[in-house]
């Protein structure tokens, strides 16, 4: 599991966004890798940089404001941070698909189901005849499980649901059979029951098709049932990377144990929720320091004037916090020997 | 036994659909269709059910911001339903709303002191003074600080403005607050603020609290007892241990069970419902459910299953419960 090949990899990554406040680093530094075949978690909060990560990832960073001011972003070893978006296009046709939030504003209400599948088919299969086409846009929809494919062929997007929307989104990311797919909070917007059904399908599809997944969610409960690695982000940066069964069981960043003590679980009555004091700090509001001291219960002297690196904490989990920095640990260590 | 604080009958919301040239009705969205519950005083309510179901619009018709089209509500041993426009509105001083978007419902052009001092000045409730007095002890109470007074909505984070929410709610020293999905547009760990500060000011201020909210996980741990509510229909009603732990109705059974709950260990029992919500406008005949429901009976399309005290305390509405069934089994 461990072994399997990296198929896409962000390195160093940091996209900035220039506005009348200034330059904001929205996206900081950010290193992360998409495994073959797996499904790969990001969480954090709101306006931690996970959409605009994914965004950098297809290349679609709105510009300007925007712009990738650092770092490189390789597909299956090539960097494909400087391709044009010519090149970008082929990639986006071929290789890495994206759903977005909002199912609703990425259909076109204007055209039917059909037309817009085909032309997203016709897009990546030149030389394809209409009939062709039209076959493959039935095959797909079946494929994500929505019954009278022929008809919803037909039919416009508002006569569909939430939900069969959502699928329509996934069967046409699913066209080109894309190496990853990159699903941004594809459930939000759907209610649990219909959630669960779209959750299944990316599992299956996952699967069947062996296309590795980013799943970005802000919902500890999707990423446990759902992906294998999960990626933490806070204020712009990774804070904690590791196989999910780690993370919810051995996590070791503050703001990740905080998070995961704050979640109501529906089995059991707590008798009071942790809550993490503070607020979520305004992007490149904080220059100096770990991004989390002003909250973190465990601060401690170098936090405030010193940012903390990714520390390797076991073969297969990271964690940006100077607890974990090997030398702490043993004049931590040596305190408790001595006292 | 006390009577309830609260109490609501055969509350019904029916919206007209409109079609044509004309702008004849051609029908109704049954929004909520023949509701009946209480609320007992100090206690807090949730109400759950997915989206669409009528969460908000019971939750409106409690304070007469919509219309019942049928039914009553007795609030404190008073018809609301009955009062006058005038005696609604002093009502109200005992009722108060916190709502789910706290951007949309503070006005962006009035300081916080203003937008607080609004609900003193509409009861008329102290002098200019006191009011500004008891403007900095809610900004206190609720965990933000009298110098916010002074600031614009905008200036605050989203858990910071739905506690400005709270306070607003708390000014005129209301009996019973409904918080219309409250903390579900803040991140978790803000919610956990808000949550803990709610059950706190309940604590000591002895507020009674219906808490409307889709977050199944979040309804459990402030309630202490939950209705289910499907199409308009309160299909389940139960204190939230027994609700969770050992869930009647084959609906709340299919919620529970699509929860994702964190930890990656545990083994569900997953019942996946098959399609769509029905549109409310031409709601399945018999009981609303019996499109997606895998135990549908013939009796399901026909009759309407009525909310029954299956055990101590515990309401479900289904045929599965009926009689004969039970005997049945
Ligand atoms: N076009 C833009 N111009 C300026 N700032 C932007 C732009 N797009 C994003 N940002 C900023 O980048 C930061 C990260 O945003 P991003 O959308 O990645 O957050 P997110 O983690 O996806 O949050 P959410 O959970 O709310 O979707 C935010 O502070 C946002 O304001
Ligand atoms: N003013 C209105 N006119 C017509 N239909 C309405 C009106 N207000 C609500 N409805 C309909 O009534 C039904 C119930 O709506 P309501 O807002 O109460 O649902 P809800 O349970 O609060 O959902 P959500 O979880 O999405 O907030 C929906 O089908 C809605 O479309
Ligand atoms: S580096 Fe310091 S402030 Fe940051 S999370 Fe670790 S202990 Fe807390
Ligand atoms: S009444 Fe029938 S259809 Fe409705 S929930 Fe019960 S068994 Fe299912
Ligand atoms: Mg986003
Ligand atoms: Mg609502």
């Amino acid at each position: 599991m461990t072994n399997r090949k990296a198929v896409l990899e962000v390195k160093n990554l940091q996209t900035s966004f220039f506005t009348d406040d200034g330059v904001i680093p929205s996206v900081d530094f950010v290193d992360f890798e998409v495994r073959e075949g797996e499904i790969l978690g990001i969480v954090g909060e709101s306006g931690s940089g996970k959409s605009v990560t994914s965004l950098s990832v297809m290349g679609l960073i709105p510009s300007p404001p925007g712009k990738i001011t650092s770092g490189e972003i390789r597909y299956n070893g090539a960097d494909i941070t400087g391709y044009s978006e010519k090149q970008m296009r082929q990639i986006r046709g071929n290789d890495i698909a994206m759903i977005f939030q909002e199912p609703m504003t990425s259909l076109n209400p204007l055209f039917t189901i059909g037309s817009q599948m085909m032309e997203a088919v016709l897009l990546h299969k030149k030389g394809w005849s209409k009939k062709q086409a039209h076959a493959r846009s039935v095959e797909m929809l079946k494929l994500v499980g929505l019954p009278r494919a022929e008809e919803l062929m037909k039919d416009y997007p508002h006569q569909l649901s939430g939900g069969m929307r959502q699928r329509v989104m996934i069967a046409m990311a699913l066209v080109c059979d894309p190496k990853v797919l990159i699903a941004d909070e594809p459930t939000t917007a759907l209610d649990v029951t219909i959630q669960a059904q779209i959750l299944k399908l990316m599992k299956d599809l996952n699967t069947r098709l062996n296309t590795a997944i980013i799943l970005i969610t802000h919902d500890l409960g999707v990423v446990a049932e759902t992906c294998e690695r999960v990626v933490v982000m806070y204020a712009g940066k990774v804070v904690e990377e590791g196989p999910v069964e780690r993370i919810f069981t051995n996590p070791q960043h503050p703001y990740t144990k905080g998070l995961l003590a704050s979640v109501p679980d529906m089995r059991f009555k707590k008798q009071s929720l942790y809550s993490i004091p503070g607020n979520v700090p305004k992007p490149g509001s904080i220059k100096e320091g770990c991004r989390f001291a002003a909250r973190c219960s465990e601060v401690f002297g170098r936090c405030t004037v010193e940012s903390p690196p990714l520390y390797q904490t076991a073969p297969d989990h990271k964690t940006r916090c100077f607890l974990y920095d090997p030398e702490e640990v043993t004049a931590h260590d040596r305190a408790i020997v001595e006292s | 036994m006390t009577e309830p604080l609260l109490k609501v009958e055969g509350l019904k919301k029916y919206f007209p659909v409109k079609n044509g040239l004309f702008g004849k009705t051609t029908g109704h969205v049954k929004a909520v269709d023949d509701v009946s519950f209480y609320v007992n005083e100090g206690e807090t309510l949730g109400i759950v059910g997915e989206s669409g179901c009528g969460k908000s619009t019971t939750g409106r018709m409690l304070m007469r911001l919509l219309e019942p089209t049928e039914g009553t509500v007795t609030f404190d041993g008073q018809e609301l339903t009955k009062l006058s426009p005038q005696e609604m509105r002093k009502a109200r001083r005992e009722i108060q709303m916190v709502f789910q978007d706290p951007y949309a419902s503070l006005n962006p052009r009035h300081t916080v002191e203003k937008i607080l001092m609004e609900p003193l000045i509409v009861h008329n409730i102290g002098d200019t003074k006191s009011r500004k007095k008891m403007v900095r002890d809610f900004l206190e109470i609720v965990g933000l600080s009298s110098y916010h007074a002074k600031r614009y909505p905008h200036q605050f984070s989203g858990g910071q403005r739905q506690r400005i929410g709270i306070a607003r709610a708390l000014m005129t020293n209301p009996k019973l607050i409904i918080a219309d999905e409250p903390v579900s547009a803040l991140d978790v760990s803000i919610q956990a603020q808000v949550l803990n500060l709610m059950q706190k000011l309940q604590r000591e201020l002895k507020l009674t609290y219906i808490f409307i909210a889709h977050d199944l996980g979040v309804v459990r741990h402030i309630s202490d007892r939950v209705g289910v509510m499907y199409l308009g229909k309160m299909v389940e009603l139960a204190s939230s241990e027994n609700l969770y732990a050992e869930p009647l109705h084959p609906y709340t059974k299919a919620l529970l069970s699509a929860v994702p709950v964190p930890d990656p260990n545990f083994i569900r029992e997953e019942i996946l419902l098959e399609g769509d919500i029905p549109s409310p406008s031409n709601p399945p005949s018999g009981c609303t459910f019996h499109t997606r429901c895998p135990f549908a009976m013939d009796r399901c399309k026909q009759v309407v299953p009525q909310l029954e005290e299956i055990k101590t305390g515990h309401y479900v509405a289904c045929h599965l419960y009926d009689a004969d069934m039970i005997d049945k089994n």
